[in-house]
């Protein structure tokens, strides 16, 4: 049964299956918003079959088991929690505290993607490295604090399946002020996390030509690839668990969607902000929007 | 310690997914930080000037065509305005029109493609996109009017190659008329978006005294408080025959040159419509016809959308130019990054880079040679050729 959890459903196939969608929902929004047509449907499977039939090729002077492990550690961090949210969703199977180990688990990508800048021996590489952990830095407070109001709110409930359960009972959690205001402040994390734009900072393509992925190739570079695709999709569905009491009919799906194309719509109408505007911008007036949240929910608001 | 302290140097170039063209900037960075830059440009020599002088005075209008693909009339107008100026040939007022429809049509793509690059600099890919789209109706415009999209072989000494009936310049002004909102929207756009604001605004400032000192030219100049445009200043074509205004703005950033060449856009709606209007009017000859170029040398210079491009053609009669010498506005843009990029950070930095809209394929009419090192003659390298050949003969035949 493990086996079956871990790599058919809910784990790695059904994981990669619902990326594969949303990398390809994705790319179709943004083609359509930009007078394009877009690939096929299947267009994301390809890219991934073709990078795990390309060459991997190794910096010198870098350390390798570091470089080559990062990627893996940030692809199985992220079916593990893909892994814990559907099951907790869809059976009402998790275990106290399993919130803290998704918020943990959530974190590791992004370490992957500091291990693995750092350990290319490039400038470029490490300028990435060092602009991402400036990111994680700068999002992860007012993500904690945006998570305390769902606490406050729920009355210190610190399971996923609790959360749900209570938002069945007494409302989505949106629908308070407090509650809007974390779901805000969650969303502008999420979109950091994910490295969307204007968050994208520390890949940045047209400045240091992609930063921490400049020296991966192959099936090292798919995997991180596929981690971007699977963040892009569990992001948003975290925010339905967490915000919008979860997905439990039809309804919670068409959320999900709407939530991912707001995702992608933010990401198409924003340049690309400095990484010291980000710093500024999440320190100041998010973690401030965070912490009034988390006022609010004391009040009870 | 801060002495010390390691400076790192990122590289901009040959191959950059920033600019399409070959070029290379070594930034040099403390954090984010840029505290120094080397400009290396010459990865793009192909000896323009020199065939010039195996061409004819008209085939050469072709080979400068081919100086650039995207402002590619501004190199023949620029010779023919120098070939004119060596004979001292009068061309008739329709072409005169003509010639202007067609420089500012120029302009308007150019600007277009610029501000479309500029979006996908700064991430934005949406306006990239929606620029281009933008532009697209008038390279059809230019397909339908002048024969091609791009490389219309409209300009010829003594005058134009094709003439504009009366509906195509309806044609024209039809499609100025629609571009017009569009123009407006983007303005609009940007001028509210404050994240686009945040974004441009300081970044790469050139300040007047720099700008003068560097004697940039064109929009990069027009932004940092310098009224210069060969349109006005020196009127050439129907330049002095049509009323419009020069932009200018004081600020120097990335933020103002996106404005004035938004701007500029306008004004040139405006140029198009009066010409149009005129050439209803103003019936004739669109070219003189001429018999030979005498000796001599003349300059001629066209407001590029880049800035102003000169050329310099000498005669010693005969039917191919003796000498012929191009100077294109990237070669003094490109230089102020120099000061334009030092202090900002490393996304301000290729920012402002992209920002004079630098043309390589335009400007690198020289390569510099090293001569303490060895010179090799085109025998040299033959020989060096075969030797590599019977070289690997040998190999081949050992490795059987």
């Amino acid at each position: 049964m493990i086996f079956v959890d871990y790599f058919i459903f809910p784990g790695i196939v059904f994981t990669m299956i619902v990326a594969f969608i949303v990398s390809w929902i994705d790319r179709k929004v943004t083609a359509l918003l930009q007078w394009r047509v877009g690939p096929p449907l299947l267009q994301p499977v390809y890219d991934f079959l073709k990078l795990m039939k390309k060459e991997t090729l190794i910096p010198k002077g870098g350390s390798v088991t570091v470089f080559l492990l990062s990627p893996v550690i940030s692809f199985s961090a992220l079916v593990l929690v893909s892994l814990i949210l559907v099951k907790t969703n869809l059976n009402g199977m998790g275990f106290v505290g399993d919130l803290f180990v998704v918020i943990y688990l959530l974190l590791l990508p992004s370490f992957a993607v500091i291990m693995g800048g750092a350990s290319s021996a490039n400038p470029l590489a490490s300028l990435g490295a060092s602009r991402e952990m400036k990111m994680v830095l700068s999002y992860e407070l007012p993500f904690i604090m945006s998570v305390c109001t769902i606490l406050i709110k729920t009355g210190g409930l610190i399971d996923i399946a609790g959360i749900i359960q209570y938002q069945q009972n007494n409302g989505v959690l949106i629908g308070s002020l407090s509650g809007f205001l974390a779901f805000f402040v969650t969303l502008l994390c999420f979109q950091s996390k994910m490295a969307q734009i204007p968050f994208d900072i520390p890949e940045a393509e047209q400045e240091i030509m992609g930063g921490t992925m400049i020296e991966y190739s192959g099936p090292p570079l798919g995997f991180f690839v596929a981690s971007r695709w699977i963040l892009m999709a569990l992001l948003p569905y975290l925010a339905v668990i967490l915000f919008m009491g979860g997905i439990g009919s039809y309804i919670g799906i068409l959320k999900y969607i709407l939530l991912v194309v707001v995702v992608i719509l933010i990401k198409n109408t924003n340049p690309r902000l400095r990484i010291n505007q980000t710093l500024r911008l999440f320190w100041g007036p998010v973690t401030l929007l965070a912490a009034l949240s988390v006022v609010l929910a004391m009040m009870g608001l | 310690m801060s002495e010390n302290k390691k400076i790192t140097e990122i590289p901009i170039g040959p191959y950059h997914p920033l600019q399409e063209e070959p070029e290379f900037f070594r930034l040099k960075i403390d954090g984010e930080k840029v505290v120094g830059i080397e400009i290396e440009i010459g990865y793009n020599h192909r000896g323009i000037e020199k065939l010039s002088e195996s061409k004819s005075f008209d085939q050469a209008t072709f080979l400068v065509e081919r100086i650039c693909g995207i402002c590619s009339t501004s190199h023949p107008f620029a010779y023919v305005n120098a070939v004119e100026d060596l004979a001292a040939i009068r061309i008739p007022e329709r072409a005169k029109y003509i010639r202007t429809v067609v420089g500012e049509i120029e302009r308007i793509h150019s600007h277009l493609l610029w501000l479309g690059l500029a979006g996908h600099f700064i991430g934005y890919n949406t306006v990239w996109m929606w620029c281009w789209k933008y532009r697209e109706p008038l390279l059809e415009l230019c397909e339908r009017v002048f024969g091609n999209r791009n490389h219309y072989a409209m300009m010829k000494i003594g005058g134009v190659r094709r003439d504009i009936s009366d509906d195509q310049g309806d044609l024209i002004r039809k499609d100025m008329g629609d571009l017009v909102p569009k123009l407006d929207m983007l303005y609009n756009a940007i001028q509210d978006d404050p994240v686009i604001k945040a974004r441009l605004r300081i970044a790469g400032t050139l300040t007047k005294k720099d700008a003068r000192a560097y004697c940039v030219v064109g929009p990069t100049a027009r932004a940092s408080g310098i009224e210069i445009d060969v349109r006005k200043d020196d009127p050439y074509a129907a330049y002095g025959l049509v009323d419009w205004n020069v932009v200018v703005r004081e600020e120097g950033d990335v933020y103002a040159k996106t404005m004035v060449r938004i701007d500029e856009m306008k004004e040139s709606v405006k140029i198009i419509n009066q010409c149009v209007d005129r050439l209803k009017e103003v019936k004739g000859e669109i070219e003189t016809e001429i018999k030979e170029i005498p000796e001599g040398e003349g300059i001629g210079r066209h407001e590029a959308p880049r800035g102003e491009v000169f050329h310099y053609v000498r005669s010693r009669g005969g039917s191919v130019p003796y000498r012929h010498k191009v100077r294109a506005p990237s070669f003094m843009n490109v230089f102020s990054n120099e000061v334009a990029v030092v202090g900002g950070t490393i996304p301000d930095a290729a920012l402002t880079l992209a920002a004079v809209d630098p043309c390589y394929c335009c400007t690198e009419r020289m390569q510099a040679v090293d001569t303490d090192s060895k010179v090799y003659t085109s025998r040299d390298l033959i020989r060096m050729c075969q030797e590599k050949t019977y070289e690997l003969h040998r190999k081949m035949k050992g490795g059987k």
